[in-house]
C-alpha cells in the first residue's frame, strides 16, 4: 500500500490566485494512496524545503508529490530534498499545476477541478514508481576537434592546455581555415596571419594535440565518453618523416598554372605547392587531380629533385582509429556562390551582378586575397581583367543575404563590419580612389563596430549609398552599377573599375553530411543546431558533441573564438569525473520476452539499442535479443511503441505507471 | 507539329510583316498552324493597368476558345499576348473559384489548356539540329544583337522560359544559323513598350539606349521576338537618330526572318523589305 | 503629406487587387535602381511603396510615376522580398482611373490607355486607325495642341506604302461577348 504525501505550492500569487489551495489539499487527501497533503507559500524555498523532508520522516513516505512549477524549474531542488530525507529521489513526482493551469485559466473553479485532476494523475503514476539509480559511463578522456580554422585551433588548444589530449582533424592541407587568407581584422586592423600564425603553430607543436591535416571524418561510432571515430588520413604524395619542406618541388612542377583555392581563384599555383608560407604543417601536398605523373604516368620531375625523396606517388588514403570522449564541430563557412550553380535548389544564384562573366566582379574573399601583403599580388591591388589598379570600387552588401528569392533569409552578420573595412584598405592604398558602398542597413553591434564604420564614412571618405543595387553591366572595360538611394529617393548609377560583392555566409560544404554522421541537427541552410538559441549556444542534443564557430551561425572572429572556448569549457566539465552519470529515466528491453524482431534496433533515432546474443557458459547460443546502451539512450520511448512483444519499457514512465495514470482520469 | 495560332492585334495590324515572315518560315518547316477561331484582343497594357479582372477575363476566353477547338499547344507569337495568356492560365490553375467566375464572365468553359508557346520555344520544339541541317545560306556575314525585350523572360514566375538575367535561347537558335550574335548588356532592358503614341519620348530615350549599346558591342542587325519591340526599335530608328543625333542604321530582324533567310527565302517572301531600316539581307 | 490611418481601405484594396502584402517590403531600393524610368519618376517605385506602408494612398494615387511605368516587371523580378511591385502599379493605375485621380501631367497615356480600350470593347480586336484617330481627338481636345494633332501624320503613307495600313481593321465576330465581358468586369471608362 502506498504512502504518498502530496505538497501544494502557492508559489506567492501564481499558483493560489486562481487555484484554491485548500480545496486542493482536502481533495488530494482523499485520493487513494494518498497518506497527507499539506499546502505551503514557496515549496522550493527552505522552509518549504524542510516540511517535505519532515513529513517523510513523520509519516514514512514512499512517493512524493510536489504540486507547483513546471519541472523544468525545480525537478532537481525537490529531487535533493528527497534524496536528503533517505527516499529515493525517482520516488518524486511534480504535477504542474503552474504553467499548465494557473497560468493559462481564469476561472477559480475549473482551474481548481483541472488541477486536482493534475494531482490525480500524479498520484497515480507514483504509486508504481521505483526507485532507480543514476547510470554511469566511463569516460574517455581525450577530446575530436573537427576543423582547424580559429575556432577549431582556440578549442584544441583550450582542451590541451587543460591536460587532456586533444585530436585536432582539418580537410585542408593546413589548418588556420578562412582566417588565415584575410588581409587585416576589424576593428584593430591587426594583420589577420600575425595574430593567427602564433596559435596555429602552438597548436601544430603542442605536445597534447594530435594533428590530422588533409584529413576527414568518415566514420563516428559510440556515444559520449566513448567515441571511436575512423579518420581518412587523403593521400598526400609526401612522406612527412622525410620532407624538409624546402619548397623545391613546387619550383620544378610544369604545371604552374593551377587555380589557387587559398586565393579564390585571385592566383595559381602548380600541382605540388605548399597551401600558403605559413601553413601549418608546412609540407606540400600534390593534387591528384591535375598532376600529370598521377593522371597519366608522366613528368616526375619533383620526385627527381627531392633530395631526401620524400615524394611518395605510391602513397594511398590511410584509415586511422581514435578514441574520444568528446567532440567539438568547427567545420566553419564558405561564402555563398554567386554565380547560378547552387547546390541546393532551394537557393538560386545573382544572374543581375555579373559574377562569373565580369572578371572584375569578386566577392569579398577574393578581395581580401587581392590586398593581402602575401597574396598573389604582393598587396597590389590589380584588376584581375587587365592589372590595372582601381580608381572607383563599388561595394556591394547583402548579396545572397536578407534575400528571400534567392533562398538565404538571414543576415550573414559580418559584411557590414568588413565591407567598411574593405573600404578602408583601399583608401589606405589607393589614395585618391573613390570607394562606394551599396547598403541596406548597417549592422555593426560589437565593441567598437559602430565607430570603426563611422571612421571609414568620416574619415576615409568611403560614400555609403542606402539601396540595393539591381545590375551590373559592363562597357569599354568599365562596369556599370545600378543601384539606388532610397533616403533621396533617386536612382544611383556609378561607373566602376571593381565591384566587390559581400556574399552571403554558409555553413561549409559537407557540414549536413558531418551532422548526420553525428546525430546532430541543422536548420533549413544547414547551420548546425544548439541546444537551446540562449541558454546552451555550444551543446548539441546529441550527448557530448559540441559546436563552435560559424558552422553554427554567421559569426565574426571574437565570437568564433569565445564559443570556442565556451566549447572548450563544456568538454571540460564533461571529462570533470572519471565516470559520467545518466539520468535512468531510459529504456530497458526485458530479455526474456523479446522475440528478436529488431524493430527497436531500425527505428531507434540514436542508434541506442543493439543486437545482442545470450549464451551458454559453453558457448552455445541460447537466444538473440535486443538491448539498450544505457550510454546512448535518450528515452524517447520509440522503441517501446514498436515493440510487438511489449519488451521494451521506459524506467520511470513504464506502460504501467502510464496506463494507471490514464485509468485515473477515465 | 501542329498547333493552334493567336495572332493578337499587332500581327494583324501594322505588324502583319512579322505574322508573313513566321507563316513562310513555319511552313518550310512542317510546322502548320490553326488560326483560333474568332480570337479576341488579349487587352494588352490597357488591361492590366486598367481592370485586373478584365484582363484576365479577355485572356481566358481565347484560352477557352483554344481548348474547344481542340487545341494542346499554341503559338502567341508577341510576348504581351503570351504573358497574358500564361498569367491568366496561371491565376485561374491555382484559384479553382476564379476558374469558374472567369469561365461564367467569358461564357466558356476554362480547362487547364492549352500550352502557350512564344516563337522561340516553336523552333526549340523543331529542333536547333533540324534547323541547322535545313540551312541553305548561313547567315555569316549576321552579327546580330539578340534582343529579348521584358516579356519574353519576365516575370519568371509566369513565364518560365530561358534564364531572366542572362537568356541565350535565341542565340543558340542564330547561331545555328550560322550567325555570329555579339555579347551585349541590353538583352533584356525594356524599349518603351506600349508607349509609341502616348508619349514617345521614353521610346527614343529607352530604345536609342537598346541600339547604342548592340553598335557599341559591333552588331550590325538586331533580332527580336515582339512585334512592339520592332515597331519602336524599326519604325522609330529614324526618330531615334535624330533624337540622338547619330546615325546607326541597324536592320531589325524578326527571329524568323532569320530563320527564313537562312532557309534561302527571299525579302519578299518574308516580307523583310516591308521593313523601314533596310539591310543588305533585305 | 496627408497621412490617412494606416489601415486606409483603398490601401488593403491595393493589396488584394495585387495579392501582396506591404509590410513585406523592407525597402531596400533594387525596385528603383532597375527601374529604366526612375530618374524621370516624381515618385519612383520604392518610395511609392513606402507611401503606401505609411497609409498614404492619396499621395500614390497621384503620382505621375505610376503612367510613366512601362510595365517592364524588371521590379517585381529583382525584388529580393518577392514583392509584385508591377502589380501595385497596376492596381494604382486601376484606383486612379476609377476614381479619377490620375495625375493631369500625365493625362495623354490616361486617355491613351482608355481609347485603346474603348476600342477592343466596340470591335473585339483592335482597329489602329480608328485608335489612333480617337487618342488624337482626346488629346486635342484637352490640350489643344496642334503640333500633336498631326505630329506622326507622315506615317500614314509610309505605312501604306508598305501594306502595313489597314484602313477597315478587323472585327470579333461575336462583339457581343466582348461588351459582356467589359461590363461583367466593372469597366465604365472614366477620368
Amino acid at each position: 500500500m502506498s504512502r504518498i504525501g502530496v505538497f501544494v505550492c502557492w508559489c506567492g500569487e501564481n499558483i493560489a490566485r486562481t487555484v484554491d489551495v485548500q480545496k486542493l489539499v482536502d481533495a488530494c487527501a482523499e485520493l487513494p494512496g494518498v497518506r497527507s497533503a499539506q499546502h505551503y507559500k514557496y515549496m522550493c524555498s527552505d522552509p518549504g524545503q524542510a516540511m517535505i523532508r519532515a513529513q517523510i520522516a513523520a509519516e514514512k513516505l514512499d512517493g512524493v508529490v510536489v504540486a507547483s512549477c513546471s519541472p523544468h524549474m525545480h525537478l532537481k531542488t525537490f529531487r535533493r530534498a528527497v534524496a536528503a530525507a533517505g527516499l529515493n529521489p525517482y520516488l518524486l513526482e511534480m504535477a504542474n499545476i503552474r504553467e499548465q493551469c494557473s497560468w493559462v485559466h481564469h476561472d477559480k473553479g475549473q482551474a481548481t477541478d483541472k488541477a486536482i485532476e493534475l494531482i490525480g494523475l500524479s498520484v497515480a503514476k507514483a504509486r508504481f514508481d521505483r526507485s532507480l539509480k543514476p547510470i554511469r559511463v566511463p569516460v574517455t578522456r581525450r577530446a575530436l576537434v573537427i576543423g582547424g580554422g580559429v575556432a577549431g585551433i582556440q578549442a584544441a588548444l583550450d582542451i590541451a592546455d587543460s591536460g587532456y589530449e586533444v585530436v585536432l582533424v582539418e580537410r585542408d592541407p593546413s589548418i588556420g581555415g578562412k582566417m588565415a587568407g584575410l588581409s587585416e581584422t576589424f576593428p584593430t586592423l591587426d594583420c589577420s596571419q600575425c595574430i593567427l600564425t602564433p596559435r596555429m603553430v602552438e597548436a601544430g607543436q603542442h605536445p597534447r594535440i594530435r594533428l590530422y591535416t588533409y584529413s576527414e571524418v568518415e566514420g563516428v561510432d559510440g556515444f559520449i565518453g566513448n567515441f571511436k571515430v575512423t579518420i581518412r588520413q587523403k593521400a598526400r604524395y609526401v612522406d612527412m618523416s622525410k620532407c624538409t619542406g624546402c619548397g623545391e618541388c613546387a619550383k620544378v612542377c610544369p604545371l604552374k598554372r593551377n587555380p589557387s583555392e587559398f586565393d579564390y581563384g585571385m592566383g595559381t599555383r602548380p600541382a605540388i605547392y605548399m597551401p600558403f608560407p605559413q601553413a601549418v604543417p608546412a609540407r606540400p601536398v600534390i593534387d591528384k587531380k591535375t598532376c600529370a605523373k598521377i593522371i597519366r604516368n608522366g613528368c616526375g620531375l619533383c620526385e627527381k629533385k627531392c633530395a631526401p625523396g620524400a615524394i611518395r606517388f605510391d602513397d594511398t588514403d590511410k584509415l586511422v582509429e581514435e578514441q574520444v570522449g568528446a567532440i567539438v564541430v568547427a567545420t566553419g563557412y564558405k561564402l555563398y556562390d554567386i554565380g547560378r550553380e547552387q547546390n541546393s535548389s532551394k537557393v538560386r544564384g545573382y544572374g543581375e551582378y555579373g559574377y562569373g562573366k565580369y572578371k572584375d566582379v569578386i566577392d569579398g574573399l577574393q578581395f581580401e586575397r587581392l590586398i593581402s601583403a602575401s597574396g598573389p599580388t604582393n598587396g597590389e591591388l590589380k584588376r584581375p581583367s587587365d592589372g590595372t589598379i582601381p580608381r572607383k570600387v563599388v561595394f556591394i552588401s547583402c548579396v545572397g543575404s536578407r534575400d528571400n528569392a534567392k533562398g538565404l533569409a538571414y543576415c550573414s552578420k559580418i559584411c557590414c563590419m568588413y565591407t567598411a573595412k574593405h573600404t578602408m584598405l583601399y583608401k589606405h592604398k589607393v589614395h585618391s580612389g573613390e570607394a562606394h558602398v551599396f547598403y541596406m542597413d548597417i549592422r555593426a553591434g560589437g565593441k567598437g563596430y559602430d565607430e570603426f564604420v563611422r571612421r571609414a564614412i568620416e574619415q576615409d571618405g568611403a560614400k555609403y549609398y542606402r539601396g540595393r543595387v539591381s545590375k551590373v553591366t559592363q562597357e569599354n572595360g568599365k562596369l556599370i552599377v545600378r543601384g539606388a538611394d532610397t533616403l533621396a529617393g533617386i536612382p544611383v548609377t556609378i561607373e566602376a573599375d571593381m565591384v566587390v560583392l559581400a556574399a552571403a555566409m554558409r555553413p561549409a560544404d559537407g557540414a549536413a553530411e558531418l551532422a548526420r554522421k553525428l546525430n546532430v541537427g541543422y536548420d533549413e541552410f544547414g547551420f548546425l543546431l544548439e541546444s537551446h538559441p540562449k541558454l546552451r549556444p555550444v551543446e548539441t542534443n546529441s550527448a557530448g558533441v559540441f559546436v563552435c564557430g560559424a558552422c553554427q551561425a554567421p559569426k565574426d572572429i571574437p565570437e568564433a573564438v569565445a564559443q570556442a572556448s565556451a566549447a572548450a569549457g563544456k568538454v571540460a566539465v564533461t571529462f570533470a569525473a572519471t565516470e559520467l552519470t545518466r539520468e535512468p529515466e531510459i529504456a530497458h528491453i526485458d530479455e526474456q520476452t523479446c522475440a528478436a524482431c529488431f524493430a527497436c534496433v531500425r527505428t531507434c533515432p540514436y542508434h541506442a539499442v543493439e543486437k545482442a546474443e545470450i549464451r551458454a557458459r559453453n558457448g552455445a547460443l541460447i537466444k538473440r535479443t535486443a538491448r539498450v546502451n544505457p550510454g546512448l539512450c535518450m528515452g524517447c520511448g520509440t522503441c517501446v511503441a514498436v515493440c510487438p512483444s511489449k519488451s521494451a519499457d521506459i524506467e520511470g514512465f513504464s506502460e504501467e505507471e502510464i496506463y494507471s495514470m490514464v485509468e485515473a482520469l477515465a | 507539329m501542329n498547333l493552334g495560332y493567336y495572332p493578337g492585334c499587332a500581327l494583324h495590324g501594322s505588324s502583319n510583316d512579322y505574322e508573313q515572315s513566321l507563316r513562310a518560315c513555319l511552313g518550310a518547316l512542317d510546322v502548320s498552324l490553326a488560326e483560333i477561331d474568332d480570337w479576341i484582343c488579349c487587352g494588352a497594357t490597357s488591361a492590366h493597368s486598367l481592370n485586373h479582372k478584365l484582363a484576365i477575363a479577355l485572356a481566358a476566353r481565347n484560352l477557352a476558345l483554344a481548348h474547344r477547338q481542340g487545341h494542346a499547344e499554341m503559338l502567341a507569337p508577341c510576348p504581351m499576348c503570351s504573358m497574358q495568356l500564361l498569367r491568366a492560365a496561371q491565376a485561374m490553375a491555382s484559384d479553382h473559384g476564379l476558374r469558374a467566375e472567369i469561365s461564367e464572365m467569358v461564357e466558356a468553359e476554362v480547362n487547364s489548356g492549352p500550352r502557350v508557346l512564344n516563337l522561340i520555344q516553336v523552333f526549340q520544339h523543331v529542333g536547333l539540329d533540324k534547323l541547322k541541317a535545313a540551312v541553305r545560306t548561313p547567315l555569316k556575314d549576321l552579327k546580330p544583337a539578340c534582343y529579348y525585350g521584358c516579356l519574353l523572360v519576365r516575370p519568371p514566375a509566369v513565364v518560365d522560359f530561358d534564364d531572366a538575367e542572362q537568356p541565350t535561347s535565341m542565340e543558340a537558335i542564330v547561331a545555328a544559323l550560322g550567325a555570329k550574335p555579339v555579347e551585349w548588356s541590353y538583352k533584356t532592358e525594356c524599349c518603351g513598350a506600349g508607349m509609341t503614341l502616348s508619349k514617345t519620348e521614353t521610346v527614343l530615350e529607352l530604345s536609342g539606349r537598346i541600339l547604342a549599346n548592340a553598335a557599341a558591342h559591333g552588331a550590325n542587325c538586331l533580332v527580336v521576338a515582339c512585334p512592339m519591340c520592332h515597331v519602336n526599335l524599326d519604325m522609330k530608328q529614324g526618330a531615334i537618330e535624330e533624337f540622338l543625333q547619330r546615325k546607326y542604321g541597324l536592320p531589325i530582324y524578326y527571329l524568323s526572318d532569320m530563320v527564313g533567310m537562312a532557309l534561302g527565302m527571299s525579302a519578299e517572301d518574308l516580307g523583310t523589305d516591308r521593313h523601314f531600316v533596310v539591310g543588305g539581307h533585305n | 503629406m496627408e497621412t490617412t490611418s494606416p489601415s486606409d481601405p483603398v490601401v488593403s484594396q491595393i493589396e488584394s487587387l495585387s495579392h501582396t502584402r506591404l509590410p513585406e517590403c523592407y525597402q531596400c531600393g533594387k525596385c528603383t535602381a532597375g527601374c529604366p524610368l526612375a530618374a524621370h519618376m516624381d515618385v519612383p517605385p520604392s518610395r511609392l511603396m513606402r507611401l503606401l506602408q505609411l497609409g498614404d494612398a492619396g499621395s500614390a494615387l497621384r503620382a505621375g510615376s505610376i503612367w510613366q511605368c512601362v510595365s517592364c516587371q524588371t521590379c517585381a523580378t529583382r525584388c529580393p522580398k518577392k514583392v509584385d511591385c508591377a502589380a501595385v502599379m497596376d492596381a494604382l493605375r486601376q484606383l486612379a482611373f476609377e476614381r479619377g485621380a490620375a495625375s493631369p501631367d500625365e493625362r495623354r497615356t490616361v486617355l491613351f490607355q482608355r481609347a485603346f480600350l474603348d476600342n477592343i470593347r466596340r470591335h473585339g480586336r483592335l482597329n489602329e486607325i480608328e485608335l489612333i484617330g480617337a487618342f488624337k481627338s482626346m488629346v486635342f481636345l484637352r490640350d489643344r495642341s496642334v503640333p500633336f494633332l498631326f505630329r506622326d501624320a507622315g506615317l500614314a503613307p509610309r505605312l501604306q506604302k508598305r501594306r502595313k495600313l489597314h484602313l477597315l481593321g478587323e472585327k470579333a465576330k461575336d462583339r457581343g461577348v466582348v461588351a459582356r465581358i467589359f461590363a461583367r468586369a466593372g469597366y465604365g471608362g472614366s477620368q
